[in-house]
């Protein structure tokens, strides 16, 4: 037949392929096998061309637009191994952590323009050594998130950690929700158990994957995330985006009568045990003899209809006073250094949630801090 | 074609060959191609026209098919059933209004008398062309036929006016007419392989086809989308072969899934990869340094080989399960040390397709020409004419032009180098050659992707901007 001439140069048999086909199958079944007994995604994660080939993040990866060369992904290891703090080489310099949540993390802000950026341009020195701020916040509500982020960033050494809560964080019930903490149950439940948390253990959304899950093939997920974050530092070298900045809508200004906040509807519900003061207790501990300075974060105070009532679409008047009344009183009695700056930045700098703030806003919260630093 | 459709085109071949009765085989390729180009077609807001190309596109095979038929030739009853099963193809997919199938095929098609009508009036054109049109002339006609509607479906301009039409017709809003819309798989290939059998039916080289092959030639389902193009001699080899073919024969599948195999680890591994951060027109504006362009150029050029080449393995691979013998597209092309080598090497079934209808009669015409122009200058034309058509060929417009012209320049200057320094590089020492083989490679590798800048960008003045932004001048948009 003409053509096919160089189909039978080489000798391939039905045995070959079935040979070919058992021996397929039986790599399938042990590679998987090895996955799910040795679950190497953590050490996996460990290994990342950011530092080396491309330079550092400066956030955490976090986002789904593809446009924005960034993801979400539930591997801490291969978070952290894509930070700029991972590839830190001046051991002369003293490293500080900013911890919180998307107003840290900067979401609406180019990266010159978040919290740790503006810090860090301040040129602060700390025990005669240059100050070099790290950005390790994340877009979600949960200073539970915070303490297992804040507990991976410790194996950094750093030499201070600011630390920026809201109330918004704090509610008990919502401490789970985020993927981030319901994928990383195995951390996120040794915590709990160190540092006797009054948080559920056994709680339904803690991911645990069965044994099928634990596989190769249960894993793939995870496995193209740190493919994709890898791949993803390229465009970031080349490009320095991490997020699409577009148009937004402004936080409101006008609300309803109802004053309800998580079910409470007046400050004497509202107390200890409802926020999740353990949590911040356990990242003082866990933080040790590094200095912590803990910071109220600033909030939108609206002038809108119902203002009266509320402060912002979050925060209900009574609950937010409430909370600044709790937190401080618990700092003082714990001996935190705690900086309440609710009120720092003017309405007008606050973007599409009642903590994102502009660029202006962040200075403006950024010389409150670099004063206090300085200080 | 995406990851289901490989699976699905490998369990219809799973199929084919286990347990398909040999006879059968022909036919079953030409109806599953004949429906497989509507599964393939993806969705297009103009309505009706996700349907309509696909039936347009078997129209044209069929006519083209009838009007390259040697003349006194007629239809025997095999092409009569051909016709008919195709029809009967296009009537049932036209039920998709009424049933909803399982697989859905096709997205709504126009109601059934609009598909009866529009066969009836095309049948009838082509009845009239062929009995009162001279075999010539028919041919002729046929040939700047399908050149004029290339034209309007690859001109921007025209394809929206076309879009506009259609919407028109179709009662939508005539404001959103875009030429994107006129989304036609596999026209580029179709088109090409019709001129092909009408200009060989000019020359008289065409075999004596049945329908149904012809219509597997143009229409084989593997190839269809991005090739590769087949030559029809070729082409009917395998096809005729078919009866004889030893389905099962280990050797074959073992040949045809590795090459599946590696086709799609080099098109959803590493140019799906690349494509991350090859170059495009939004990567170019966000670049912040001259590297991070030169690093975009590399990766857009890298993953234009892997999707392509990888695409064409599969297709290879397909077709062996099938046993239809494709030809090869590419061979290792950023590895050669010319221009000239690297287009014997890249997308090489159109190379050879446009070498063969273009650069050959055109440079013949010339050579006969009196007084006949120096050599040079017909190497130059014929040569800018042969790119300039590979290169409008993608699209008619003008980054396309240049992209042709760029390597119609490179050919020609390759070609007055090697005439200059043939003897000189005879007397080289092999270490010496050595050194000029490399030198060539990284040479032609550079202007190669150098050249990618006009493909890769929309506009003229963006692909102007990233070609100074590569060599470090800020001419607006881009480092």
């Amino acid at each position: 037949m003409p053509g096919w001439e160089w189909l039978t140069h080489a000798k391939y048999t039905g045995i070959f392929i079935l040979r070919v086909l058992l021996k397929a199958a039986m790599l399938f079944v042990i590679i998987n096998l090895l996955f799910a007994l040795t679950n190497p995604i953590p050490a996996l994660g460990t290994v990342s061309i950011y530092n080396l080939l491309a330079p550092g993040r400066l956030r955490l990866p976090y986002g789904e637009s593809e446009s924005s060369y960034n993801l979400s992904l539930y591997d801490l290891n291969a978070m952290f191994a894509s930070h700029t703090l991972n590839g830190r080489r001046n051991s002369d310099e003293a490293t500080v952590l900013v911890v919180g949540d998307s107003s840290v993390w900067g979401t609406l802000l180019e990266n010159a323009d978040t919290l740790a950026s503006c810090l860090d341009q301040r040129g602060l020195s700390m025990d005669g050594r240059p100050a070099r701020f790290y950005n390790v916040g994340y877009p979600t509500l949960s200073v539970t998130k915070d303490l297992l982020l804040l507990d991976r960033a410790m194996a950094y050494q750093p030499d201070m950690i600011l630390w920026l809560v809201t109330l918004e964080s704090m509610p008990r019930s919502e401490q789970l929700a985020t993927p981030l903490v319901q994928n990383n149950a195995s951390a996120m439940r040794n915590l709990i158990a160190a540092y006797g948390l009054d948080l559920d253990v056994g709680d339904l959304r803690f991911v645990d994957p069965d044994f099928i899950g634990r596989t190769m093939v249960g894993q793939r997920r995870a496995l193209a995330d740190w493919w994709r974050l890898q791949l993803y530092a390229f465009p970031w070298a080349q490009t320095g985006i991490d997020q699409v900045i577009g148009e937004y809508t402004p936080r409101s200004n006008d609300f309803d009568e109802n004053i309800s906040w998580y079910g409470f509807t007046e400050a004497g519900q509202l107390d200890d045990s409802a926020l999740v003061f353990d949590v911040l207790d356990a990242g003082m501990i866990r933080a040790g003899d590094v200095p912590v300075m803990m910071v109220n974060e600033p909030i939108f105070i609206a002038d809108g209809a119902n203002s009266d009532l509320h402060y912002n679409f979050w925060y209900p008047r009574w609950a937010y006073d409430r909370y600044r009344q709790l937190i401080s009183n618990h700092a003082g009695t714990q001996g935190w250094n705690y900086l309440d700056l609710w009120d720092a930045v003017p309405s007008s700098e606050f973007t599409d949630s009642p903590v994102h703030l502009t660029p202006e806003g962040t200075q403006v919260l950024c010389d409150q801090i670099a004063m206090v630093l300085e200080g | 074609m995406d990851l289901v459709q490989i699976a699905v085109m490998l369990a219809a071949a799973a199929l084919y060959v286990t347990i398909l009765p040999v006879c059968w085989r022909g036919w079953a390729l030409m109806i599953g191609s004949a429906t497989a180009i509507y599964w393939l077609q993806p969705s297009l807001a103009i309505r009706w026209l996700d349907y309509a190309l696909p039936t347009a596109t078997l129209a044209l095979a069929i006519l083209g098919w009838y009007f390259t038929l040697p003349s006194g030739v007629k239809p025997k009853l095999a092409d009569a059933a051909a016709c008919g099963i195709v029809v009967l193809i296009i009537l049932v997919l036209s039920l998709a209004r009424h049933i909803e199938f399982p697989l859905q095929l096709t997205t709504r098609p126009p109601p059934l008398e609009t598909i009866v009508i529009a066969l009836v009036v095309l049948s009838g054109l082509g009845l009239l062309f062929r009995r009162f049109l001279p075999p010539k002339a028919l041919l002729w006609a046929g040939l700047f036929g399908m050149i004029a509607l290339f034209i309007v479906v690859k001109t921007p301009v025209l394809a929206q006016e076309a879009a506009h039409l259609l919407r028109l017709n179709a009662g939508q809003d005539v404001s959103l007419a875009a030429g994107s819309e006129l989304g036609w798989l596999g026209f580029s290939y179709v088109a090409f392989r019709l001129i092909q059998t009408i200009r060989d039916r000019q020359s008289g080289i065409l075999p004596e086809l049945t329908l149904s092959e012809y219509l597997t030639f143009i229409l084989f389902a593997p190839a269809f989308a991005a090739g590769p193009i087949a030559r029809a001699e070729n082409f009917v080899d395998s096809y005729r072969a078919l009866p004889s073919l030893n389905g099962r024969d280990a050797q074959r599948l073992t040949i045809g899934l590795s090459r599946i195999a590696s086709g799609m680890f080099k098109k959803f591994v590493i140019a799906d990869s690349l494509a991350v951060f090859s170059l495009s027109h939004t990567l170019a504006e966000q670049a912040q340094t001259t590297g991070s362009l030169w690093v975009m150029l590399y990766a857009y050029g890298l993953r234009l080989y892997f999707d392509f080449s990888g695409y064409t393995d599969i297709a290879i691979g397909l077709g062996i399960l099938f046993g239809i013998l494709l030809p090869e597209n590419f061979d290792r092309p950023y590895l050669k040390n010319n221009i000239a080598a690297f287009w014997q090497s890249w997308h090489k079934s159109l190379s050879d397709w446009v070498r063969f209808y273009v650069y050959s009669p055109l440079s013949r015409a010339m050579l006969r020409r009196k007084p006949k122009p120096s050599n040079y200058v017909i190497i130059f034309i014929s040569t800018a004419a042969t790119m300039v058509i590979i290169g409008l060929w993608h699209e008619v417009a003008l980054p396309f032009l240049i992209w042709g012209l760029w390597h119609a320049g490179g050919l020609f200057v390759h070609k007055v180098w090697s005439d200059k320094t043939r003897t000189w590089y005879r007397h080289l020492t092999p270490g010496r050659k050595r050194v000029w083989t490399v030198a060539g490679v990284l040479i032609t590798l550079q202007f190669v992707m150098l050249g990618w800048v006009w493909f890769a960008m929309p506009s003229l003045n963006q692909a102007l901007a990233v070609f100074a932004g590569l060599f470090g001048v800020n001419i607006g948009g881009v480092p």
